[in-house]
């Protein structure tokens, strides 16, 4: 894993050292709020709504287990004992109080972690791959390039104020775990037919208003131009991005009007321009990068303890199908910790987790974890025999729950139980979804689905690409749920289509386990997902589930036409 | 006719904790609604914001919300100002568990 040099650690003790300064002035009235506001934002200090709330960025969701008990610490120390992890692999904290927020980034600061460009018009925190480095279907770690980008765009002086923010996607696998297709830049790392290492570049996703799927801007990008062509990027969005209209400033809608191939010509003449100046110590740098990546050193061990636990323990064992991926190293697995127990809120660890997870991966992970923008925590490298063990702690921690991948591990943003800019709650939706088809004891039966909830229109919940999609609205003063289905977030990205009026807050559970019960009505067999049968059928089985009455009328209104 | 006023109450969120505040009629920042001033006219409810606003040591992003007379002092009319009074549902943490005779 990357460690901060010492540039890194002066750089951030500086930032520090200011910020602590301008909080001061704030507190003495020596600056008004609104002097002090983009201050605060560019060190990730967010004013919510019942308090502030600071994001913390965790670099393409890679922590080591010193980094997640410091925040662990912070959490109880500053905090209310917990933190909630989001969908850009960030960590927030929902109760910091301003006159502690500067020991908060200083204690970050101890295990290499800070806020900055968390917030604002700038080049936001890189995401990459949860699996990064774990997964047998990987071409190459994406994290070298992520960290490259990182220190290429952390304080870039001509990307401090873009028209909007900006965030990148990195992924290094072809099945594409990372929602490339749905970020500003994604980074797709490929190979081209002579076999040689490079970059297939997207540009223009996003979801939020307007979403798009990203189009491909190069198809392949050869490894040692990646930095000229996103500055490239970057500095042509940076130019045209319209700065009038704050719904049409992010890139996807420069490339919506500009097209994709007047985008490419002005990306590939100024590429032609800076690329002369880009001399060759980025790639030693990336060199440098790629060292400090090296995989771990896996142990050759049997794996009959692995196996005879999936035959003693059903409860291992569903676990173990759910929870478990497929690892390039002979005899280990890839570790889901599910944080979406039923009835809890999908995301938030409580300190007493985040320790024990960092002693597992201490202890039987190579000392490594991710934040995976589903909102769950990973153990990347365990060895098979071990996982028995890891099982038996997770269960005691509450943290055992077999449910990746299915209906209850849901994405929920924070919505209106904390966001200022929500339009209705997320988080109990959540809960009473995932608690219902827990009492239905359906949704191992019910297979893989994806269902994300977002608070509004800025689609942090990932709504839109969810296969089944809610977005909370606020419609004359009540909060209502809009249902879209069949989006997906893979590399075959697609969004999901509305299917019609909204539910109301106590409807909106009814409402999915009627579109789930008619998928399993309609499925040719088990092995045909709701996704494949959504692509299958369309979306008229579902609308018909969603609005019996409406058909009801159709039908009274055909007849007494007749 | 002239246009019926929705009654106001100002509110910000504190400069230090961050928390929800409400305007009283003494000019004090309260944690608890029943205790804000209820303002029923326009041209003192603008007054009072402005100069609510200015008290910049104290409070953060200050607005006029729309309230009616309850029972016990004002009450929300939409669902986002019961939550900032009340805290949020997932956790019994927030307003909800807190003294609010602190001011
Ligand atoms: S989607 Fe809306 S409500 Fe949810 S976190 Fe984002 S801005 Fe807040």
């Amino acid at each position: 894993m990357y460690r901060y040099n010492d540039f890194d650690t002066a750089f951030l003790a500086e930032r520090n050292a200011q910020f602590r300064a301008q909080v001061a002035r704030r507190i003495d009235g020596s600056l008004t709020e609104d002097e002090f506001r983009p201050l605060r934002l560019m060190n990730g200090l967010y004013l919510q709504l019942h308090a502030y709330m600071l994001r913390v960025a965790i670099p393409y969701g890679t922590l080591r287990s010193a980094q997640m008990r410091q925040l662990a610490m912070i959490a109880d120390k500053w905090d209310k004992g917990y933190g909630h992890f989001t969908t850009r692999q960030n960590i927030q904290y929902n109760w910091p109080k301003l006159p502690d927020v500067p020991d908060i980034l200083d204690a970050l600061a101890e295990v290499e972690l800070h806020a900055i460009q968390t917030s604002g018009n700038t080049i936001r925190n890189v995401t990459a791959d949860h699996f990064a480095g774990a997964a047998a279907d990987e071409i190459a770690d994406p994290r070298p390039v992520a960290e490259l980008l990182r220190q290429w765009s952390t304080d870039h002086p001509e990307f401090q104020f873009l028209p909007r923010k900006f965030k990148f996607a990195v992924t290094g696998s072809p099945n594409d775990r990372a929602v490339t297709r749905a970020h500003d830049i994604g980074v797709r790392m490929i190979r081209n037919a002579a076999g040689e290492p490079g970059y297939e570049v997207l540009v223009g996703g996003g979801l939020g208003r307007t979403p798009m799927i990203g189009k491909v801007i190069r198809d392949f990008l050869p490894k040692e131009d990646l930095l000229p062509y996103m500055e490239a990027i970057v500095s042509v969005y940076n130019t045209l991005g319209r700065r009038d209209n704050k719904y049409k400033a992010r890139i996807k809608i420069t490339v919506h009007e500009n097209g994709i191939d007047t985008m490419r010509e002005k990306v590939e003449a100024r590429f032609a321009e800076i690329r002369p100046l880009f001399t060759g110590v980025d790639q030693q740098m990336l060199a440098g990068i790629e060292a400090q990546f090296a995989p771990p050193a896996f142990r050759n061990a049997p794996v009959t303890a692995y196996d005879e636990a999936r035959k003693a323990d059903p409860v291992f064992r569903a676990w173990a199908d759910t929870n478990l991926a497929l690892h390039r190293a002979e005899g280990y697995a890839i570790v889901t910790v599910s944080l979406k127990k039923h009835g809890d809120t999908p995301g938030d660890a409580t300190s007493d987790q985040m320790r024990l997870l960092a002693d597992l991966a201490e202890k039987y992970g190579h000392d490594e974890l991710r934040i995976s923008h589903e909102q769950n925590v990973i153990l990347p490298h365990v060895h098979r025999s071990d996982l028995p063990a890891i099982h038996a702690a997770l269960k005691a921690a509450d943290l055992a729950t077999a449910n990746v991948g299915l209906i209850s591990d849901i994405i929920a943003c924070p919505g209106m139980d904390y966001c200022a800019l929500a339009t209705a709650r997320s988080i109990p939706v959540a809960q009473e979804i995932a608690q219902r088809f827990e009492d239905l004891k359906l949704e191992h039966d019910i297979g893989p689905l994806k269902l994300k909830i977002s608070g509004c229109i800025n689609a942090c919940g990932h709504h839109h690409v969810g296969h089944i999609g809610i977005l909370g609205l606020d419609r004359a003063g009540v909060e209502n749920y809009q249902i879209t289905l069949g989006g997906d977030g893979t590399e075959e990205a697609s969004l999901g289509e509305r299917t019609g009026p909204g539910f109301a807050y106590d409807e909106i559970t009814d409402a999915i386990e009627r579109i789930v019960r008619a998928y399993l009505d309609l499925r040719e067999d088990e092995d045909e997902t709701f996704l494949m049968a959504y692509r299958r059928v369309g979306a008229d089985p579902f609308k018909a589930a969603l609005y019996p009455e409406d058909k009801a009328a159709k039908k009274e209104k055909a007849e007494a036409h007749a | 006719m002239p246009r019926t006023f929705t009654p106001k109450v100002v509110t910000a969120n504190a400069l230090l904790e961050g928390d929800v505040v409400y305007l009283t009629e003494d000019d004090r920042w309260t944690r608890n609604l029943s205790e804000a001033e209820l303002i029923t006219d326009e041209a003192i409810a603008e007054v009072r914001l402005l100069d609510a606003s200015r008290r910049q040591s104290e409070i953060v992003g200050a607005y006029l919300v729309d309230m009616v007379a309850g029972d016990n002092g004002p009450e929300p009319t939409h669902f986002r100002e019961d939550f900032r009074r009340t805290g949020p549902s997932n956790y019994f943490h927030g307003k909800q568990v807190e003294d609010l005779s602190r001011t």
